[in-house]
């Protein structure tokens, strides 16, 4: 299955997509030396998103979230991929300055943990290319 | 969005890779808003300076952006820095000196417009401080959207910013009319109502009926109204510069009295026993607010047994020094501190109780977990102890 959004960021990625229901914030929200989910309003939290493709609606809370992604991907922590319902200045410039592959207008409720997916962030589509075990 | 043959050129890193960095952030947000081109701005104003907020990963993103030679091609202002221990010190400096390295004016201030980063009307920015932001649009009838401290960085760099938001005339209108059935005199009760204001529109744009404000209560008003909201542009009926085209019939209409300023107030009602400090210039102090409180100290005629700090713009304190009110203020145990604000430094570390005049400082005090008194200036300076 494709689900088809706007991408934004270079290039194409593969991976196993973690999936948020709620709004994240980077700042506090997520631990920059180990890409594990601190949140406690995060129904991920203790998760990591180390080498995964991040599924969630939206940023939320401090700017400063945008040097977190940045931060998580210096590191080698940070997520392949990331796909949004809604971009928003946090996610769009920390994944830009971070070269991350975002892909926006996506209905994350059409993903689930473990799938494996296909991120094009040049055509801005996500193609579902494997169920997970999860 | 529409690119021309240069700023594609830019994009495609013609003009090395700070540049083309710069044009990526602006071309993403240009489309994830619709933008439909880049416009030039006449100023930046850059968040993201105090070590607290920035912390090690904004430095490195800032030590890479220099590396790359990273340049500002207009005029371009910062934020407040820190204050704190020696260590923290050291990093604030680094910090300032990063951006120095990028071109930056380091004038640190939440109050560029009392500087040489004065806009004029219809002038567009890329201004991040959401007090600032908030006088740019509302009081001065310039244009700019709240950015975060990348953005206004990128935009600082290539000498644009994505065409949309409030750089847009139908986005300038109100989304509600806001009448005021209460006695508004003080600049605290402005700051008061701004509380209030913020908290019943968020993102809107409040157009406010039945005030008579000065250029300084403005200032306080909106300052919070962007802390307990995030309201980035407010009108007001007879007094600011665009009031005469901002109203149509369709907007939500709410009624603030009385009541709801004092139901503000009792929030933020410390004793003064479990306050330890004094804070007044949040925004930072006009040379008039300093005037006024040089005054006042002299009226009480006994020094504070709390320490007060009073936070100003580098030219408005050179301004105090020159004009002897910033030895009147120390001498009642005050302090002037230039380019820094205390919102930013992690005073939880050193006091447990503040009392201020700011609606905007004691929301962000609050949310440390200070005490919090929030008084008009002449009572804070009258009754302190």
């Amino acid at each position: 299955m494709k689900l088809k959004g706007r991408g934004i960021g270079k290039g194409v990625v593969e991976g196993v997509v973690i999936v948020s229901r709620r709004p994240l914030s980077f700042l506090g929200g997520v631990d920059p030396e180990t890409g594990i989910i601190t949140d406690a309003e995060s129904d991920i939290k203790g998760e990591s998103i180390k080498g995964k493709i991040l599924a969630f609606p939206r940023g939320k809370g401090s700017t400063v979230g945008s040097y977190v992604i940045y931060a998580l991907a210096k590191g080698g922590n940070g997520p392949k991929a990331l796909i949004v319902e809604d971009a928003e200045t946090i996610v769009t410039v920390g994944a830009i300055i971070s070269g991350i592959p975002l892909v926006t207008g996506i209905d994350i409720k059409k993903l689930k943990t473990g799938m494996r997916v296909r991120v094009n962030a040049e055509t801005g589509e996500v193609e579902i290319i494997g169920e997970g075990n999860l | 969005m529409y690119l021309t043959k240069e700023e594609e050129l830019a994009l495609s890193g013609e003009y090395g890779p700070a540049v083309q960095k710069a044009m990526e952030i602006l071309v993403a947000l240009g489309d994830i808003y619709n933008a439909d081109r880049l416009i030039p701005i006449k100023s930046a104003q850059i968040a993201g300076v105090s070590y607290k907020n920035l912390g090690e990963y904004g430095m490195q993103f800032l030590r890479d952006f220099v590396e790359m030679g990273a340049k500002v091609s207009v005029y371009t202002t910062l934020n407040p820095a820190g204050i704190g221990d020696e260590e923290f010190t050291e990093k604030q400096q680094e910090i300032l000196d990063l951006y120095r390295a990028m071109g930056v004016e380091i004038t640190s201030t939440c109050t560029p417009y009392y500087g040489p980063n004065l806009p004029k009307f219809g002038d567009h920015l890329a201004w991040s401080e959401s007090s600032a932001v908030s006088f740019a649009n509302s009081v001065l009838g310039a244009r700019t959207n709240r950015e975060g401290g990348p953005s206004s960085l990128a935009a600082a760099i290539v000498g644009k910013t994505p065409n949309y938001g409030l750089h847009l005339e139908e986005n300038r209108r109100a989304t509600h009319l806001i009448k005021i059935e209460a006695e508004v005199r003080e600049r605290t009760e402005y700051s008061i109502l701004g509380y209030r204001i913020g908290e019943i529109v968020k993102d809107g744009v409040p157009y406010i009926k039945g005030i008579r404000p000065d250029v300084d209560d403005l200032k306080a008003m909106g300052a919070s109204m962007a802390a307990s909201g995030s309201v980035a542009l407010y009108h007001v009926e007879g007094e600011t510069p665009e009031w005469r085209t901002a109203l149509n019939d369709v907007v939500e209409e709410i009624l603030i009295d009385e009541k709801d300023l004092q139901e503000v107030k009792e929030r933020f009602s410390a004793e003064w026993r479990e306050v330890d400090f004094i804070l007044l210039g949040c925004p930072h102090a006009s040379l008039k607010e300093i005037k006024e409180i040089a005054e006042l100290l002299r009226m009480r005629n006994r020094p504070l047994k709390v320490p007060l700090f009073v936070t100003v713009s580098k030219s408005v304190k050179a301004l105090a020094d020159y004009l002897g009110y910033t030895e009147i203020i120390e001498r009642y145990n005050g302090k002037l501190l230039s380019d820094v604000c205390l919102v930013v430094s992690p005073v939880n570390e050193w006091y447990s109780g503040v009392a201020t005049n700011s609606g905007k400082a004691a929301f962000y005090f609050k949310s440390f977990g200070l005490n919090v008194r929030l008084d008009g200036l002449e009572k804070i300076i009258m009754e302190a102890p």
